[in-house]
């Protein structure tokens, strides 16, 4: 399935030579929406965000008085602010613990998924699918019925287990088991992708090869470090890359669960840090410096993933 | 691959040891059997634990809020009631949320599509001086997270006298979405080679008939997976409409849930009736995801998972 494609691309480069000497304009033409969509949504907003983030933007300029430029002023303001720290901080070892552990149970998932019987691989692929299509709100909410303090089902598996101080015990109210409600909901939307992706790249593996490493003495685990991981590692590091950059983007999520009256000061992360300096307090300078040193993170974490994708394009 | 035969790829494949079952004692191959069925236990609990959350919303969505307040929970469907949709399809707002989100959908959908297919053509059927720019701008931006642009698209729209309107929301939403169509179509669109397209005017249809008779078909399932996907991201965004509609009025169907949860808290919460809602925004997403998911798997990690 995955490989058409390429192939397709590749038979398809001599006659593109023909068209484009026959009709130079005609690729710029069509090119004209997606370019004037991209600038004016995508384009128009950093460039208004590098002016803004150089510039004093407060109450007296929404009410008419022209911005001043000051230069690194708000970047100076915001770096040397510990609170902006914090922020990122828990942002990033959010964003790492969510990708890592996400990759792991998927790796684990799609490992199982080749030992199973075809009936019990199918059975799980339909779960792992039903949890990946649900709408990101409707998942949040849920996961709040499931984690409601009152008459969740968490609190009441985990009394029935044994487990003391959960009745009645609300997740949301402090700072670290509200990243943990948040780390169950994040790796449970999104363990389907890596372990969809990890075991589509799984079934490449030559069945020989581990026959032939079987047959030479070698163990689960030696056949698991020293011929699996080798064969897959160009999809586990791009799993692993979409999952760090998928994971610093988690405004929605968290904002969702602060509804439920979480300490919203110690959960922001850099999203709902910037959103709470933009629309909360109406400081846009702030608010468009943080911004532009989000996309400046994004863009440094993609960059091997968008160079993966061009050396395809060039095939 | 059957389940019944004994040494399928998939078993050879996973823990247990041919070299153990060749030699033949009955010990080994319980061990192996046992295993399986380990193995199989542990992936139905895992499929359970996925799923139970959408079981849960689903079977809450059809259970009288009062026998939800009370514990033990039940987990079968117990005097499955409807009355939890009534009260969601009839709450504030559900009918104006509902419109709004197909008119942002529908909008978002159209142009996407459109914008996407003219430049996947351009990029795959010709070569021209800046391709090579156009293809990285397009990749780099499909990156840019909506929370590093929100603020700035929130000025815009409100400056332009545009915040609550479909149009304005759904121009963002088409900007963000586009990049990634671009590239999913292109495969498609290379897939259909130009020559068949020269050889239909050979033999005697014009440019546009050759493409609408001959080309457009071949494309259409290119085109269906990236409408579907369109679909899916327009459906079900949060974060940009969060700032883009915050008139109560203008709110799209995940805003609306939202404000739905909310004013249910106000006097404790109505479980039943806020699955009901999450249930109804759900279930069309989850049917149009199982359909057309594999294409859109295969587009993120193709560049990797090619041999």
């Amino acid at each position: 399935m995955s490989t058409a494609a390429p192939d397709a691309a590749t038979r398809a480069t001599t006659p593109q030579a023909t068209h484009g000497v026959r009709r130079p304009r005609m690729p710029y033409v069509l090119l004209v929406p997606a370019v004037a969509v991209l600038a004016l949504g995508l384009g128009y907003p950093v460039y208004w965000q590098v002016i803004t983030s150089l510039q004093k933007y407060g109450l007296a300029q929404q009410f008419g008085q022209p911005p001043e430029f000051v230069g690194l002023t708000n970047y100076t303001g915001i770096l040397t602010d510990g609170y902006f720290w914090s922020v990122a901080g828990k942002s990033i070892v959010f964003c790492l613990v969510n990708a890592f552990v996400t990759v792991a149970i998927g790796v684990a998932v799609a490992l199982l998924m080749r030992a199973v019987p075809t009936w019990v691989r199918i059975v799980l692929q339909v779960g792992l699918l039903v949890a990946w299509a649900m709408p990101l709100v409707a998942a949040v909410t849920v996961w709040k019925w499931l984690f409601d303090w009152r008459t969740g089902v968490v609190n009441w598996f985990l009394t029935q287990l044994g487990a003391t101080g959960f009745d009645g015990h609300n997740w949301l109210a402090e700072p670290l088991s509200f990243f943990f409600v948040a780390t169950v909901i994040i790796v449970w939307m999104s363990v389907p992708f890596v372990a969809l992706s990890v075991f589509a790249a799984l079934t490449q593996v030559p069945d020989e090869v581990l026959e032939a490493a079987t047959i030479d003495g070698a163990g689960p685990s030696k056949i698991f470090r020293w011929i699996i991981v080798p064969m897959i590692r160009p999809v586990l590091s791009i799993v692993l890359l979409l999952q760090i950059i998928w994971d610093l983007r988690v405004f929605a999520q968290i904002r969702l669960l602060q509804d439920s009256g979480a300490p919203v000061k110690e959960t922001n992360l850099l999203g709902n840090y910037i959103y709470e300096l933009g629309i909360g307090r109406q400081d846009f300078a702030s608010a468009a410096a943080v911004s532009i040193l989000v996309l400046a993170l994004t863009i440094a974490v993609s960059w091997p993933y968008v160079r993966s994708l061009l050396a395809e394009d060039k095939s | 691959m059957s389940a019944t035969t004994a040494p399928t790829p998939a078993t050879r494949a996973g823990a247990s040891r041919p070299v153990a079952a060749r030699s033949g004692p009955s010990a080994a191959r319980v061990r192996r059997v046992t295993g399986k069925v380990i193995a199989s236990a542990v992936a139905l609990l895992i499929a359970a634990v996925w799923a139970f959350p959408v079981y849960w919303m689903v079977l809450s969505a059809f259970t009288p809020n009062a026998r939800l307040r009370s514990m033990p929970p039940s987990f079968w469907p117990a005097s499955p009631t409807t009355t939890n949709f009534e009260g969601a399809v009839t709450g504030t707002n559900f009918a104006s949320a509902l419109r709004m989100s197909l008119a942002v959908t529908g909008l978002t959908v159209v142009a996407v599509l459109l914008f996407a297919f003219l430049a996947a053509l351009a990029i795959s059927r010709f070569r021209f001086r800046g391709r090579t720019s156009f293809v990285i701008t397009v990749l780099v931006v499909q990156m840019l997270p909506a929370e590093g642009l929100f603020i700035a698209q929130y000025k815009m729209l409100a400056t332009a006298g545009m915040l609550n309107t479909v149009v304005g929301v759904s121009l963002f939403y088409v900007a963000a979405i586009v990049p990634f169509t671009i590239w999913m179509l292109r495969g498609f669109v290379a897939g259909v080679p130009a020559d068949l397209e020269e050889a239909a005017m050979i033999d005697g249809l014009s440019r546009s008939q050759a493409f609408f008779r001959i080309t457009l078909p071949l494309l259409a399932p290119g085109l269906v997976a990236a409408g579907v996907y369109a679909f899916l991201q327009a459906w079900n965004e949060f974060t940009v409409a969060l700032v883009a509609l915050p008139a109560e009025s203008a709110q799209t169907l995940p805003l609306w849930l939202r404000g739905f949860l909310a004013a249910s808290a106000n006097r404790g919460v109505d479980w039943g009736q806020v699955m009901a809602a999450s249930t109804l925004i759900a279930i069309p997403v989850i049917i149009f995801f199982v359909l057309v998911q594999n294409r859109m798997t295969s587009g993120l990690v193709s560049g990797a998972v090619k041999g």
